[in-house]
């Protein structure tokens, strides 16, 4: 690595972590190749979103000040996740009172977090990764990264230099697939109802491949997919960015 | 007050289960969304104007007591009068009080949704007069004894059959012969049916868009004329309005108006747009007799200067609920209250209780979208979560999520500790799966597999992975 390479810690978020790892090394190969140093601090667990969403500030707060704490001194954080990268970045100073250290702290790691393809572009100023992939596919827009971060044109643009990758854009790619956390579960017949419509949108470009930057949303449209016999394969976009289409596909047999 | 927004799980499963409430909600949301997109594109200073607005309505909300003075002495200048309603029950009766002394028998009404806030109808009719919706959604609904479900499209919800069959079986007096296949021809019976009414009603009562400090005027946007017809032709005008309506200028208004309509309906502007200060003057044509405005509390000022202030901007165009994918999953009526959709859900907690609504601030995925497209610039996710936070300090929420997020949240404050398990849990799962990449059913989440298989983890952790790989 050259000396002044940036000094990345990686978020590796939660659903990466227990669920599809092969996320997390698609993301630090992307980095690396961008001439990052990564490391991942061992201190993380969660962003804390599940507890701010469900009205438990002051565990998103304790969770908030520990993630806080392990990103200390990094250059950037990066998450390949547009909702964890939001709360971080939109609603950690949220959590304290303007004016406190706990506030100033949770504005500066806001300042050098960034969502994985959002950090490649805009910081990085990547125009193309050299990567195959051969996807007939279609990308859905998580809504945190969407509108909170304004996430849109960043994975299409890096999408669209990879060898074998074309892309097809679906109807509503900007409405919720339904997902929303804890809320998928909590009010299952609406988030499947909204599963229902989305899936309609995927199938009527005749995509061979779903893509979207965030895992949650990623497990829900996979599950659904595989749950009613589809042969749709699901990615995160990492993962087709660093070209590894050796892993199988999310919720695919190996 | 029936209290059906406490039932809002109930509601949602019989929503999902009504075949022509679905079919109707799939045929007009996407057309609500095309003609705003469209709107908007055509006015380069729109998100402008949205920054405008809510300053003007800010500034309404952190000097609302000066501006109702001022409304109310301008209102009471030009002869008309204040009816100050703190409860339902307060404005119910200020109305009862005016439609006797007129002798009314039958009144006639204008989209009103603080009519609908109040049962009004319902307490008309317990009193022996007749009201009668002239706005045709609301007509419809009348029709059904149903509550709107959509604040600017009540009938939203029904299919053409079903209105077909409603007037057939109400307009008993017409040919049963008569061809109704086709919209304009049940628009056309509606006009007719309606027209005599607004001839002999005795009181025309209509809403409010917006209540003018400096001039004391009450304006009402509307596209079918109903209201026009509603508030000149009778004797007695009353205007049912909240008091977060006001603005201080007409200037203001029309700021307001120019994002309104676009919101609401995609239209640069509504068809009607009527401006009323006081009653008929002398040498006035025409025009009421007198001219009374109820302004109606019912838990507002308990909202100003709270983390929910912000509320009070709603100027009820309906966007956020065109534009949430939970609300076109499950109608206005699954809401179980009088303001359905995203603000909806801010709302009415705040005028019946959280303890009567505890669903509803939940019931989103916090797309965004509802803010992303509001013309006042509400922040509803943000409202919603500020619900959440008093439902999580009030422990209304089910024990099992207090739990289980708890425990979560226990072991996320603890990384040590949250390696070992969630290395525990990947193993698990990702053996239970046996090679599928999937399960149909993982214990304690059905909520999950009921409709989708769970994907399951690779086997090790990131983390664990990340430790063999650097070491």
């Amino acid at each position: 690595m050259p000396e002044n390479s940036p000094r990345v810690g990686l978020f590796v978020t939660c659903l990466v972590d227990m669920f599809r790892p092969s996320v997390g090394f698609a993301a630090v190969k992307l980095l690396e190749d961008a001439g990052c140093t990564v490391e991942v601090p061992e201190a993380q667990t969660c962003c804390g979103q599940p507890a701010y969403n469900s009205g438990d500030t002051a565990s998103a707060r304790a969770i908030a000040l520990n993630v806080i704490a392990a990103f200390k001194g990094y250059d950037y954080v990066v998450a390949p996740s547009g909702s964890c990268g939001g709360m971080m970045v939109k609603h950690y100073p949220e959590l304290f009172e303007p004016g406190s250290t706990d506030h100033e702290e949770a504005l500066d790691l806001s300042r050098r977090t960034h969502e994985l393809t959002s950090f490649l572009t805009r910081v990085l100023k990547v125009e193309k990764v050299v990567a195959q992939f051969p996807a007939r596919a279609t990308y859905h827009d998580s809504c945190s990264g969407l509108r909170e971060l304004g996430i849109r044109n960043e994975p299409r643009k890096l999408l669209a230099s990879v060898e074998g990758v074309s892309l097809r854009e679906m109807t509503d790619s900007e409405v919720c697939c339904g997902f929303g956390g804890t809320f998928c579960v909590k009010y299952p017949g609406i988030s499947d109802k909204m599963l229902e419509k989305k899936l309609r949108h995927i199938e009527a470009t005749g995509a061979d491949t779903l893509i979207a930057g965030d895992l949650g949303c990623l497990m829900n449209m996979a599950g659904k997919l595989k749950r009613v016999g589809s042969a749709i394969k699901v990615r995160h976009v990492a993962e087709v960015l660093a070209g590894d289409y050796g892993t199988p596909p999310i919720a695919e047999a190996e | 007050m029936d209290l059906g927004a406490a039932n809002f799980k109930d509601n949602v499963g019989k929503a999902l289960a009504d075949d022509k409430l679905q079919n109707a909600m799939t045929e007009t949301g996407p057309r609500f969304i095309y003609k705003r997109t469209k709107a908007r594109e055509a006015l380069p200073e729109f998100d402008q104007l949205r920054d405008q607005a809510r300053d003007i309505k800010d500034h309404v909300l952190d000097h609302l007591d000066i501006y109702l003075e001022t409304y109310e002495a301008k209102v009471k200048a030009t002869g008309g009068y204040v009816h100050w309603a703190e409860t339902p029950d307060d404005a119910r009766a200020a109305v009862l009080d005016i439609c006797r002394k007129a002798n009314a028998r039958m009144v006639t009404k204008g989209k009103s949704m603080i009519s609908e806030e109040i049962d009004l109808n319902q307490h008309l009719e317990a009193n022996g007069i007749t009201p009668v919706e002239t706005d045709l959604g609301e007509y419809i609904i009348q029709l059904r004894n149903e509550r709107p479900s959509h604040i600017i499209a009540p009938a939203v919800h029904l299919t053409r059959d079903q209105v077909e069959a409603d007037f057939r079986r109400v307009h008993t007096h017409l040919d049963p012969k008569r061809d109704l296949t086709e919209i304009p021809a049940l628009v056309e019976e509606a006009r007719a049916v309606l027209r005599q009414k607004y001839l002999t009603a005795d009181v025309g009562i209509t809403g409010a868009n917006f209540l003018i400090a400096e001039t004391g005027t009450s304006i009402i946007v509307t596209n079918e004329g109903n209201g026009d017809l509603t508030q000149t032709l009778p004797k007695v005008h009353i205007v049912l309005a909240s008091i977060e309506k006001l603005v201080p200028t007409l200037e203001d208004a029309t700021t307001i108006l120019r994002v309104l309509a676009r919101s609401a309906t995609g239209q640069d502007f509504s068809n009607y747009t009527t401006f009323s200060t006081g009653g008929r003057r002398p040498g006035d044509p025409d025009g009421p007799v007198e001219y009374h405005v109820i302004l109606l509390d019912n838990g507002r000022t308990n909202v100003l200067g709270t983390e929910f202030q912000d509320m009070l901007r709603c100027i009820r165009c309906g966007a956020c609920l065109n534009h949430c994918p939970v609300y076109n999953a499950v109608g206005g009526h699954a809401y179980g209250w009088v303001y359905p959709g995203p603000i909806g859900s801010v709302v009415t907690p705040a005028l019946i209780g959280i303890e009567n609504a505890k669903h509803l601030p939940n019931a989103s995925t916090f797309c965004g979208r509802c803010e992303e497209v509001c013309p006042m610039r509400i922040p509803i996710p943000k409202m919603l979560r500020h619900w959440r936070e008093k439902e999580f300090e009030r422990h209304l929420q089910p024990t099992s999520m207090r739990w289980g997020l708890g425990l979560w949240a226990w072991m996320a404050k603890r990384p040590k500790l949250y390696r070992k398990a969630t290395a525990l849990a990947a193993r698990v799962l990702a053996n239970q799966a046996f090679g599928k990449g999937r399960l149909k059913k993982v214990p304690l989440a059905s909520g999950w597999t009921e409709f989708r298989d769970m994907p399951a983890p690779q086997g090790k952790t990131f983390h664990q992975l990340w430790k063999e790989r650097r070491s």
